[in-house]
Protein backbone atom coordinates (compact mmCIF):
# COMPACT_ATOMS: atom_id res chain seq x y z
CA UNK A 1 0.00 0.00 0.00
CA UNK A 2 1.30 3.12 -1.31
CA UNK A 3 0.48 6.48 0.05
CA UNK A 4 0.50 10.21 -0.36
CA UNK A 5 0.55 12.59 2.57
CA UNK A 6 2.51 15.88 2.15
CA UNK A 7 0.93 17.92 5.21
CA UNK A 8 -1.00 16.26 7.28
CA UNK A 9 -1.65 19.48 9.42
CA UNK A 10 -3.55 20.35 6.22
CA UNK A 11 -6.53 18.21 6.83
CA UNK A 12 -7.96 20.44 10.01
CA UNK A 13 -7.02 23.63 8.34
CA UNK A 14 -10.10 22.88 6.56
CA UNK A 15 -12.34 22.26 9.35
CA UNK A 16 -10.85 25.14 11.29
CA UNK A 17 -11.71 27.89 9.12
CA UNK A 18 -15.09 29.13 10.20
CA UNK A 19 -12.77 30.17 13.44
CA UNK A 20 -10.34 32.23 11.24
CA UNK A 21 -12.91 34.10 9.72
CA UNK A 22 -13.37 37.62 10.20
CA UNK A 23 -16.79 37.78 10.86
CA UNK A 24 -18.78 40.60 12.24
CA UNK A 25 -17.69 40.41 15.58
CA UNK A 26 -21.02 40.91 17.73
CA UNK A 27 -23.36 38.63 15.78
CA UNK A 28 -23.72 34.90 16.20
CA UNK A 29 -23.65 32.79 13.15
CA UNK A 30 -27.00 32.22 11.08
CA UNK A 31 -28.84 28.43 12.32
CA UNK A 32 -28.31 26.18 10.03
CA UNK A 33 -27.06 23.28 8.76
CA UNK A 34 -26.13 22.04 5.22
CA UNK A 35 -25.24 18.14 4.08
CA UNK A 36 -22.74 17.86 1.41
CA UNK A 37 -21.41 15.11 -1.13
CA UNK A 38 -18.29 15.71 -2.76
CA UNK A 39 -16.31 13.72 -5.65
CA UNK A 40 -12.77 14.55 -6.75
CA UNK A 41 -11.91 12.64 -9.96
CA UNK A 42 -7.99 12.97 -11.04
CA UNK A 43 -4.74 11.87 -11.75
CA UNK A 44 -6.08 8.42 -10.96
CA UNK A 45 -7.61 9.42 -7.62
CA UNK A 46 -11.25 9.30 -7.06
CA UNK A 47 -12.54 11.10 -3.38
CA UNK A 48 -15.84 11.30 -2.70
CA UNK A 49 -18.19 10.83 0.37
CA UNK A 50 -20.68 13.26 2.76
CA UNK A 51 -20.06 16.05 4.85
CA UNK A 52 -22.32 17.49 7.50
CA UNK A 53 -22.48 20.76 9.18
CA UNK A 54 -24.73 21.79 11.95
CA UNK A 55 -24.81 25.20 13.96
CA UNK A 56 -27.17 26.49 16.45
CA UNK A 57 -27.51 28.75 18.99
CA UNK A 58 -28.79 28.12 22.34
CA UNK A 59 -29.74 31.44 24.02
CA UNK A 60 -28.59 35.40 22.81
CA UNK A 61 -24.76 34.41 23.44
CA UNK A 62 -24.18 30.98 22.86
CA UNK A 63 -24.07 29.23 19.48
CA UNK A 64 -22.53 25.56 19.17
CA UNK A 65 -21.76 23.91 15.69
CA UNK A 66 -20.89 19.93 15.25
CA UNK A 67 -19.34 19.02 11.75
CA UNK A 68 -19.00 15.21 10.22
CA UNK A 69 -16.29 14.49 7.09
CA UNK A 70 -15.81 11.61 5.12
CA UNK A 71 -13.18 11.07 2.26
CA UNK A 72 -13.36 7.49 0.48
CA UNK A 73 -10.87 6.88 -1.70
CA UNK A 74 -9.57 4.53 -4.14
CA UNK A 75 -5.98 5.84 -5.23
CA UNK A 76 -3.94 4.45 -8.37
CA UNK A 77 -2.37 7.43 -8.63
CA UNK A 78 1.46 8.21 -10.46
CA UNK A 79 2.91 7.38 -7.16
CA UNK A 80 1.19 4.47 -6.49
CA UNK A 81 1.69 3.20 -9.07
CA UNK A 82 5.40 3.79 -9.59
CA UNK A 83 6.09 1.90 -6.52
CA UNK A 84 3.01 -0.01 -4.88
CA UNK A 85 -0.16 -1.31 -6.06
CA UNK A 86 -4.03 0.61 -6.05
CA UNK A 87 -5.32 1.11 -2.85
CA UNK A 88 -8.84 2.21 -1.20
CA UNK A 89 -9.13 3.70 2.36
CA UNK A 90 -11.39 5.59 4.72
CA UNK A 91 -10.94 9.03 6.87
CA UNK A 92 -13.08 10.13 8.83
CA UNK A 93 -13.10 13.41 10.78
CA UNK A 94 -15.22 15.29 13.09
CA UNK A 95 -15.31 18.60 14.59
CA UNK A 96 -17.10 20.75 17.59
CA UNK A 97 -16.78 23.79 18.66
CA UNK A 98 -19.03 27.03 20.57
CA UNK A 99 -18.83 30.59 20.20
CA UNK A 100 -19.77 32.75 23.09
CA UNK A 101 -20.68 36.34 22.16
CA UNK A 102 -20.04 38.70 24.88
CA UNK A 103 -20.32 43.00 23.77
CA UNK A 104 -19.09 43.03 20.57
CA UNK A 105 -16.56 39.63 21.15
CA UNK A 106 -16.56 36.32 20.26
CA UNK A 107 -15.02 33.79 21.61
CA UNK A 108 -14.39 30.41 20.48
CA UNK A 109 -13.06 27.27 21.19
CA UNK A 110 -13.45 23.63 19.42
CA UNK A 111 -11.48 20.44 18.76
CA UNK A 112 -11.37 18.67 15.99
CA UNK A 113 -10.21 15.00 15.44
CA UNK A 114 -9.13 12.73 12.27
CA UNK A 115 -8.69 9.22 11.78
CA UNK A 116 -7.60 6.77 9.07
CA UNK A 117 -6.03 3.56 8.89
CA UNK A 118 -2.71 5.18 9.13
CA UNK A 119 -3.12 8.45 10.25
CA UNK A 120 -5.24 9.95 13.48
CA UNK A 121 -5.14 14.28 14.57
CA UNK A 122 -6.31 15.51 17.41
CA UNK A 123 -6.60 19.70 16.97
CA UNK A 124 -7.52 21.93 19.90
CA UNK A 125 -8.04 25.64 19.02
CA UNK A 126 -9.52 28.95 20.39
CA UNK A 127 -9.87 32.65 19.08
CA UNK A 128 -11.13 35.85 19.93
CA UNK A 129 -13.05 38.18 17.49
CA UNK A 130 -13.38 41.78 18.70
CA UNK A 131 -15.52 44.69 16.57
CA UNK A 132 -14.47 48.02 16.76
CA UNK A 133 -14.68 51.54 15.06
CA UNK A 134 -18.37 51.55 14.87
CA UNK A 135 -18.49 48.00 13.63
CA UNK A 136 -16.36 48.18 10.82
CA UNK A 137 -13.16 46.91 11.50
CA UNK A 138 -13.29 43.29 13.04
CA UNK A 139 -9.89 41.43 14.58
CA UNK A 140 -9.67 38.20 15.22
CA UNK A 141 -6.61 36.54 16.65
CA UNK A 142 -6.66 32.63 16.41
CA UNK A 143 -4.17 29.96 18.26
CA UNK A 144 -4.39 26.34 17.42
CA UNK A 145 -2.42 23.27 18.56
CA UNK A 146 -2.55 20.15 16.61
CA UNK A 147 -1.13 16.67 17.80
CA UNK A 148 -0.75 13.72 15.35
CA UNK A 149 0.52 10.05 15.51
CA UNK A 150 1.29 8.31 12.27
CA UNK A 151 1.55 5.33 11.10
CA UNK A 152 2.21 2.82 8.58
CA UNK A 153 0.38 0.24 6.53
CA UNK A 154 1.89 -2.83 5.52
CA UNK A 155 0.55 -6.20 3.87
CA UNK A 156 0.91 -9.01 5.70
CA UNK A 157 -0.63 -13.06 4.45
CA UNK A 158 -2.57 -10.45 1.80
CA UNK A 159 -4.27 -8.31 4.70
CA UNK A 160 -3.41 -4.48 5.27
CA UNK A 161 -2.63 -4.00 8.75
CA UNK A 162 -0.07 -0.86 10.71
CA UNK A 163 3.85 -1.80 10.75
CA UNK A 164 4.44 -2.77 14.58
CA UNK A 165 7.89 -1.02 13.88
CA UNK A 166 6.57 1.96 12.79
CA UNK A 167 4.92 5.17 14.99
CA UNK A 168 6.30 8.20 14.93
CA UNK A 169 4.86 12.06 16.00
CA UNK A 170 3.64 15.16 14.61
CA UNK A 171 2.93 18.45 16.40
CA UNK A 172 1.71 21.46 15.03
CA UNK A 173 0.79 25.01 16.24
CA UNK A 174 -0.70 27.95 14.46
CA UNK A 175 -1.04 31.72 15.20
CA UNK A 176 -3.62 33.54 12.72
CA UNK A 177 -4.84 37.55 12.54
CA UNK A 178 -7.70 38.86 10.33
CA UNK A 179 -8.84 41.88 9.81
CA UNK A 180 -12.09 42.60 8.04
CA UNK A 181 -12.65 46.46 6.98
CA UNK A 182 -15.25 47.82 5.38
CA UNK A 183 -14.41 50.74 3.39
CA UNK A 184 -17.21 52.21 1.65
CA UNK A 185 -20.73 51.31 1.49
CA UNK A 186 -20.00 48.92 -1.99
CA UNK A 187 -16.54 47.67 -0.52
CA UNK A 188 -15.00 45.13 2.39
CA UNK A 189 -11.55 44.27 2.26
CA UNK A 190 -10.32 40.79 4.52
CA UNK A 191 -6.64 40.84 5.41
CA UNK A 192 -5.12 37.80 6.76
CA UNK A 193 -1.49 36.41 8.28
CA UNK A 194 -1.25 33.04 9.77
CA UNK A 195 1.90 31.90 10.12
CA UNK A 196 2.29 27.78 11.40
CA UNK A 197 5.16 25.72 12.90
CA UNK A 198 5.79 22.04 12.45
CA UNK A 199 7.56 19.50 14.19
CA UNK A 200 8.01 15.60 13.89
CA UNK A 201 7.94 13.25 11.16
CA UNK A 202 7.10 15.57 8.55
CA UNK A 203 6.52 13.13 5.30
CA UNK A 204 4.67 10.59 3.75
CA UNK A 205 6.10 7.45 5.09
CA UNK A 206 5.46 5.89 1.38
CA UNK A 207 6.71 8.31 -1.16
CA UNK A 208 10.45 7.65 -2.63
CA UNK A 209 12.83 9.45 -4.23
CA UNK A 210 14.56 8.06 -7.44
CA UNK A 211 17.98 8.68 -8.36
CA UNK A 212 20.19 7.50 -11.23
CA UNK A 213 20.95 3.85 -11.39
CA UNK A 214 23.10 3.34 -14.57
CA UNK A 215 22.75 -0.89 -13.65
CA UNK A 216 18.54 -0.68 -13.92
CA UNK A 217 17.39 -0.81 -16.95
CA UNK A 218 15.17 1.70 -16.60
CA UNK A 219 18.28 3.71 -15.67
CA UNK A 220 16.75 4.73 -11.65
CA UNK A 221 16.19 3.30 -8.53
CA UNK A 222 14.17 4.15 -6.08
CA UNK A 223 14.92 5.01 -1.89
CA UNK A 224 13.47 6.39 0.84
CA UNK A 225 12.56 10.20 0.84
CA UNK A 226 14.17 12.40 4.01
CA UNK A 227 12.55 15.43 4.93
CA UNK A 228 13.46 18.32 7.80
CA UNK A 229 12.04 17.76 11.21
CA UNK A 230 10.91 20.63 11.19
CA UNK A 231 8.89 23.78 9.22
CA UNK A 232 7.84 27.09 9.77
CA UNK A 233 5.57 28.84 6.96
CA UNK A 234 3.66 32.40 6.86
CA UNK A 235 1.10 32.92 4.64
CA UNK A 236 -0.39 36.63 3.96
CA UNK A 237 -3.83 37.09 2.02
CA UNK A 238 -5.99 40.49 0.82
CA UNK A 239 -9.65 39.54 -0.28
CA UNK A 240 -11.44 42.61 -1.79
CA UNK A 241 -14.93 42.13 -2.54
CA UNK A 242 -17.19 44.95 -4.12
CA UNK A 243 -21.07 45.23 -5.00
CA UNK A 244 -21.74 46.61 -8.08
CA UNK A 245 -24.75 48.82 -8.78
CA UNK A 246 -27.16 46.40 -10.59
CA UNK A 247 -26.68 43.74 -7.60
CA UNK A 248 -24.25 41.50 -8.28
CA UNK A 249 -20.37 41.17 -6.45
CA UNK A 250 -16.61 40.73 -7.58
CA UNK A 251 -14.25 39.59 -5.51
CA UNK A 252 -10.30 39.64 -5.68
CA UNK A 253 -8.16 37.81 -3.69
CA UNK A 254 -4.47 37.44 -3.39
CA UNK A 255 -2.18 35.33 -1.03
CA UNK A 256 1.85 35.21 -0.81
CA UNK A 257 3.10 31.81 0.99
CA UNK A 258 6.46 31.32 2.10
CA UNK A 259 8.35 28.51 4.12
CA UNK A 260 11.72 27.49 5.75
CA UNK A 261 11.71 24.52 3.00
CA UNK A 262 12.21 27.03 0.86
CA UNK A 263 8.94 27.17 -1.11
CA UNK A 264 7.31 30.57 -1.93
CA UNK A 265 3.76 30.54 -3.61
CA UNK A 266 1.67 32.81 -4.90
CA UNK A 267 -2.31 32.82 -5.46
CA UNK A 268 -4.65 34.85 -7.65
CA UNK A 269 -8.22 34.87 -7.43
CA UNK A 270 -11.29 36.43 -8.73
CA UNK A 271 -14.60 35.58 -8.92
CA UNK A 272 -18.17 36.77 -9.86
CA UNK A 273 -21.41 36.80 -7.98
CA UNK A 274 -24.98 37.43 -9.73
CA UNK A 275 -28.37 36.38 -8.32
CA UNK A 276 -30.86 35.47 -10.85
CA UNK A 277 -34.63 35.15 -9.33
CA UNK A 278 -34.73 32.15 -7.16
CA UNK A 279 -30.93 31.65 -7.98
CA UNK A 280 -27.48 32.48 -7.26
CA UNK A 281 -24.69 31.46 -9.42
CA UNK A 282 -20.99 32.16 -9.22
CA UNK A 283 -17.60 31.69 -11.64
CA UNK A 284 -14.51 31.81 -10.16
CA UNK A 285 -11.14 32.07 -12.03
CA UNK A 286 -7.99 30.61 -9.73
CA UNK A 287 -3.77 30.74 -10.84
CA UNK A 288 -1.78 29.08 -8.56
CA UNK A 289 2.58 29.17 -9.07
CA UNK A 290 4.94 27.65 -6.39
CA UNK A 291 8.42 26.81 -6.61
CA UNK A 292 9.87 23.40 -5.42
CA UNK A 293 11.48 22.93 -1.93
CA UNK A 294 14.97 23.01 -1.72
CA UNK A 295 15.70 19.43 -0.92
CA UNK A 296 13.19 18.06 -3.85
CA UNK A 297 14.28 17.09 -7.18
CA UNK A 298 12.94 14.65 -9.62
CA UNK A 299 16.35 12.81 -10.20
CA UNK A 300 19.26 12.65 -7.44
CA UNK A 301 22.25 12.26 -9.02
CA UNK A 302 23.44 8.90 -6.29
CA UNK A 303 21.98 7.55 -3.90
CA UNK A 304 22.35 9.03 -0.32
CA UNK A 305 22.87 12.61 -2.63
CA UNK A 306 22.24 14.84 0.59
CA UNK A 307 20.88 14.94 3.85
CA UNK A 308 17.28 15.57 2.78
CA UNK A 309 15.69 14.63 -0.37
CA UNK A 310 12.07 14.39 -1.48
CA UNK A 311 9.96 13.88 -4.47
CA UNK A 312 6.90 14.58 -3.30
CA UNK A 313 5.08 16.20 -6.24
CA UNK A 314 3.75 18.82 -3.64
CA UNK A 315 6.94 20.00 -2.72
CA UNK A 316 7.58 20.54 -6.74
CA UNK A 317 7.59 23.74 -9.04
CA UNK A 318 4.34 23.73 -10.73
CA UNK A 319 1.81 26.25 -11.69
CA UNK A 320 -2.06 25.52 -11.59
CA UNK A 321 -5.19 27.26 -13.17
CA UNK A 322 -8.67 25.98 -11.28
CA UNK A 323 -12.13 27.24 -13.12
CA UNK A 324 -15.05 26.87 -11.32
CA UNK A 325 -18.56 27.38 -11.37
CA UNK A 326 -21.97 27.38 -9.02
CA UNK A 327 -25.31 27.65 -8.58
CA UNK A 328 -27.87 27.90 -5.65
CA UNK A 329 -31.51 27.48 -5.84
CA UNK A 330 -33.71 28.61 -3.29
CA UNK A 331 -36.71 26.97 -2.72
CA UNK A 332 -39.24 26.64 0.23
CA UNK A 333 -39.87 23.66 2.12
CA UNK A 334 -43.83 23.16 2.09
CA UNK A 335 -45.19 22.25 6.19
CA UNK A 336 -41.75 23.04 7.51
CA UNK A 337 -42.57 26.14 9.03
CA UNK A 338 -39.17 26.13 11.64
CA UNK A 339 -37.57 26.84 8.20
CA UNK A 340 -36.91 29.79 7.14
CA UNK A 341 -34.89 29.42 4.35
CA UNK A 342 -33.42 26.44 2.00
CA UNK A 343 -31.45 25.89 -0.83
CA UNK A 344 -30.02 23.70 -3.42
CA UNK A 345 -26.23 23.88 -4.77
CA UNK A 346 -24.12 22.37 -7.10
CA UNK A 347 -20.55 23.57 -7.49
CA UNK A 348 -18.26 22.54 -10.19
CA UNK A 349 -14.45 23.04 -10.52
CA UNK A 350 -12.11 21.57 -13.20
CA UNK A 351 -8.29 21.94 -11.86
CA UNK A 352 -5.05 22.10 -14.25
CA UNK A 353 -1.85 21.40 -13.12
CA UNK A 354 1.08 21.27 -15.15
CA UNK A 355 4.47 20.49 -12.88
CA UNK A 356 7.48 21.81 -14.09
CA UNK A 357 10.33 19.36 -12.57
CA UNK A 358 8.27 16.66 -11.80
CA UNK A 359 8.27 13.49 -14.39
CA UNK A 360 5.92 10.55 -15.32
CA UNK A 361 8.67 7.80 -14.67
CA UNK A 362 5.74 5.79 -15.38
CA UNK A 363 7.95 5.70 -19.36
CA UNK A 364 11.13 4.78 -18.48
CA UNK A 365 9.88 2.44 -16.20
CA UNK A 366 7.16 -0.03 -15.94
CA UNK A 367 4.47 0.77 -13.72
CA UNK A 368 1.27 -0.98 -12.06
CA UNK A 369 -1.12 -1.56 -15.03
CA UNK A 370 1.31 -0.04 -17.73
CA UNK A 371 4.80 -0.76 -19.83
CA UNK A 372 7.71 1.30 -20.36
CA UNK A 373 7.62 3.25 -23.53
CA UNK A 374 10.55 2.69 -25.32
CA UNK A 375 13.59 5.21 -26.04
CA UNK A 376 12.31 7.31 -22.90
CA UNK A 377 15.07 7.73 -20.10
CA UNK A 378 14.65 9.10 -16.64
CA UNK A 379 16.26 12.49 -17.70
CA UNK A 380 13.13 12.79 -21.20
CA UNK A 381 10.47 11.22 -19.36
CA UNK A 382 7.80 13.80 -20.09
CA UNK A 383 6.59 16.41 -17.32
CA UNK A 384 3.55 15.20 -15.69
CA UNK A 385 0.11 17.27 -15.96
CA UNK A 386 -3.02 16.55 -13.77
CA UNK A 387 -6.57 17.42 -14.78
CA UNK A 388 -9.40 16.80 -12.20
CA UNK A 389 -12.90 17.20 -11.81
CA UNK A 390 -14.36 18.25 -8.52
CA UNK A 391 -17.92 17.87 -8.01
CA UNK A 392 -20.43 19.57 -4.94
CA UNK A 393 -24.00 18.73 -4.28
CA UNK A 394 -25.31 20.44 -1.18
CA UNK A 395 -28.80 21.30 0.51
CA UNK A 396 -28.88 24.16 2.88
CA UNK A 397 -31.04 24.79 5.89
CA UNK A 398 -31.53 27.68 7.76
CA UNK A 399 -33.95 27.90 10.94
CA UNK B 1 8.24 79.88 11.05
CA UNK B 2 7.96 76.22 9.95
CA UNK B 3 8.77 75.12 13.73
CA UNK B 4 5.63 77.18 14.72
CA UNK B 5 3.66 75.00 11.78
CA UNK B 6 5.07 71.58 13.00
CA UNK B 7 4.20 72.17 16.53
CA UNK B 8 0.54 73.32 15.50
CA UNK B 9 -0.16 70.61 13.42
CA UNK B 10 1.77 68.28 16.07
CA UNK B 11 -0.97 69.91 18.75
CA UNK B 12 -3.86 69.21 16.19
CA UNK B 13 -2.67 65.49 15.87
CA UNK B 14 -2.43 65.03 19.09
CA UNK B 15 -5.89 66.37 19.79
CA UNK B 16 -7.75 64.37 17.34
CA UNK B 17 -6.29 61.54 18.03
CA UNK B 18 -8.28 62.05 21.50
CA UNK B 19 -11.39 62.11 19.27
CA UNK B 20 -13.20 58.81 18.87
CA UNK B 21 -13.05 57.82 15.32
CA UNK B 22 -16.35 58.33 13.53
CA UNK B 23 -17.48 55.79 11.16
CA UNK B 24 -17.48 57.11 7.76
CA UNK B 25 -20.26 54.04 6.87
CA UNK B 26 -23.24 54.53 8.68
CA UNK B 27 -25.04 51.73 9.92
CA UNK B 28 -27.93 52.61 7.83
CA UNK B 29 -25.16 52.33 4.56
CA UNK B 30 -24.34 49.04 5.11
CA UNK B 31 -27.48 46.98 3.09
CA UNK B 32 -25.64 45.85 0.70
CA UNK B 33 -23.27 44.12 3.43
CA UNK B 34 -26.34 41.74 4.79
CA UNK B 35 -26.71 40.38 1.45
CA UNK B 36 -25.01 36.85 0.98
CA UNK B 37 -23.42 37.75 -2.33
CA UNK B 38 -20.92 40.20 0.04
CA UNK B 39 -19.94 37.33 2.48
CA UNK B 40 -16.56 35.66 1.85
CA UNK B 41 -17.65 32.55 2.93
CA UNK B 42 -21.41 32.12 2.09
CA UNK B 43 -21.61 28.52 1.97
CA UNK B 44 -18.76 27.66 5.03
CA UNK B 45 -19.01 23.78 4.23
CA UNK B 46 -18.42 24.31 0.28
CA UNK B 47 -15.81 26.39 0.66
CA UNK B 48 -13.86 24.33 3.43
CA UNK B 49 -14.15 21.56 1.36
CA UNK B 50 -12.84 23.45 -1.96
CA UNK B 51 -10.23 24.78 -0.15
CA UNK B 52 -9.08 21.25 1.65
CA UNK B 53 -8.56 20.17 -2.20
CA UNK B 54 -6.50 23.26 -2.97
CA UNK B 55 -4.45 22.45 0.58
CA UNK B 56 -4.01 18.96 -0.39
CA UNK B 57 -1.90 19.39 -3.65
CA UNK B 58 0.00 22.90 -2.86
CA UNK B 59 2.92 23.65 -1.47
CA UNK B 60 1.27 27.02 0.58
CA UNK B 61 -1.04 26.61 3.33
CA UNK B 62 -2.92 28.99 6.09
CA UNK B 63 -4.67 32.47 5.55
CA UNK B 64 -6.96 31.54 3.16
CA UNK B 65 -9.71 34.10 4.23
CA UNK B 66 -11.07 31.40 6.50
CA UNK B 67 -11.63 28.69 5.00
CA UNK B 68 -8.33 26.65 4.07
CA UNK B 69 -7.36 22.97 4.06
CA UNK B 70 -7.96 20.05 3.53
CA UNK B 71 -6.34 16.54 3.97
CA UNK B 72 -2.68 16.52 2.95
CA UNK B 73 -3.57 13.17 1.65
CA UNK B 74 -3.81 11.68 -1.99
Amino acid sequence: MQLRRFSQWAKVLAALGVVVTPAIADVLPDDRADVLYHNYDGGGITIQGPSVLVRKKVGDSLSFSASYYEDLISSASIDVKLSASPYHETRKQEGFSVDYLHGKTIYTAGYIHSKEPDYDSNTAYYSISQSMFGDLTTVTFGYRRGWDNVYRDIKVDGIIENDPTFHERADHRGYSLSVSQILTRNAILDLNFEAITDEGYLQSPYREVRYLDPTKPSGFSLAPQVTPNTRTSTAASADLKYYLPYRAAVTAEYRYYTDTWGINGNTFQVSYTQPWRHFIFDGSLRYYLQNAANFYSDLFPRLDYSNFEARDRELAAFHSISLGFGAAYEFHVPYATWINKSSLNFHFNHLMINYSDFRNACYSQACFGSNAVAGYTPQTDPLYKLDANIFQLFVSIWF
Amino acid sequence: MSIRIVAILVVLGTLAGCAPIQPWVKPYEREHFADPIMSFSRDPISATYIDHVYESREGSRGATGGVGGGCGCN
